[in-house]
C-alpha cells in the first residue's frame, strides 16, 4: 500500500499539521526553493546546529518574509521562526536546537507574495535533548 | 542566573552592496520547561523568545525563539550594507528582561 498525498505525507503529527497550516494560513506549501541543511547523525541532541536557505532575490518587491523551523517529533513542534526583510541581502540563516529523539525537522518558507514552500530532512539522534 | 553576555561578530569592514555574515551568541539556559529538578517538579520556563537586529532603525532580520532553541541560542544571518552605520542586536528574555549590543561597520 503506497498511497502518497503530495502535502500531507509532510506531517506526521496534527501539532505539526496545525503549526504549518497555520503558518501558511491555510495552504498546502510546495516542495522546492526552501532547502534545509541538517547532520545526518546528532550524537548530542541538545545542540543540533541547523541551517536553512531560500532561493530568492531578496529586492523590495520579491522577497522572503519568513521561515517557520518545526520539529516533528519534540513535544512541541515549535522551535523557531525567522523574519527577513530585503536588508537581509540573502534569505539564510543558521541556528542551533534540541531535538528529543530521532525525526524530521522541517522548514517552511513564505514569500512576500504569500506562496509557500517546504523542505524536511531527518536527523537521527544519539543522545536525545529535551532532559526530564 | 549570571547576567547573559550577548556577543556578536560583525566585519568591521565592507564594500558597497556587500551581503556580510553577522554571528550572535548569548549566554542563556533557555529552560525549556519541559525539565524536572532533582524533586521532580518541572522546571518553570524561561527562555529568551525573540531576537532582533537592525540597522541605523531599519529592522535587518528577527528571529522568534521557541523552548527548542539551545541554551546560549547562536543565530547566523546575513545583511547588505549600503552604508556606514551602526547594527543593534537586540534580545527579550520571557521575564521581560532586554540584552542589547551594538557594531559599527564602515562601508568604503
Amino acid at each position: 500500500f503506497v498511497a502518497f498525498a503530495p502535502g500531507l505525507s509532510f506531517a506526521a503529527t496534527d501539532k505539526t499539521d496545525a503549526a504549518i497550516k497555520e503558518f501558511t494560513g491555510g495552504a498546502t506549501p510546495a516542495e522546492g526553493t526552501v532547502s534545509l541543511d541538517t547532520p545526518e547523525i546528532a550524537e548530542n541532541g541538545n545542540t543540533v546546529p541547523v541551517g536553512v536557505s531560500v532561493d530568492s532575490p531578496m529586492t523590495a518587491d520579491n522577497y522572503v518574509e519568513s521561515v517557520l523551523i518545526l520539529a516533528d517529533g519534540n513535544p512541541n513542534p515549535l522551535v523557531a521562526t525567522f523574519h527577513f526583510t530585503a536588508m537581509s541581502g540573502v534569505a539564510e540563516a543558521k541556528t542551533r536546537i534540541r531535538l528529543a529523539k530521532t525525526q524530521d525537522v522541517i522548514a517552511v518558507a513564505k514569500m512576500n507574495d504569500g506562496s509557500t514552500y517546504i523542505d524536511r530532512k531527518e536527523v537521527k539522534v544519539t543522545i536525545g535533548g529535551c532532559g526530564g | 542566573m549570571a547576567d547573559p553576555k550577548p556577543r556578536v561578530k560583525v566585519p568591521k569592514k565592507a564594500s558597497k552592496g556587500e551581503v556580510i555574515t553577522i554571528k550572535t551568541l548569548i549566554s542563556h539556559p533557555m529552560e525549556s520547561g519541559q525539565r524536572k529538578d532533582k524533586e521532580g517538579n518541572l522546571v518553570p520556563r524561561q527562555i529568551i523568545n525573540k531576537f532582533t537586529c537592525e540597522f541605523d532603525g531599519q529592522v535587518v532580520f528577527t528571529c522568534d525563539m521557541d523552548p527548542a532553541v539551545s541554551a546560549n541560542p547562536y543565530l547566523e544571518f546575513n545583511a547588505k550594507v549600503e552604508e556606514s552605520g551602526t547594527f543593534k542586536f537586540t534580545w527579550v528574555d520571557d521575564d521581560g528582561s532586554v540584552y542589547e549590543t551594538e557594531n559599527k561597520i564602515a562601508v568604503e
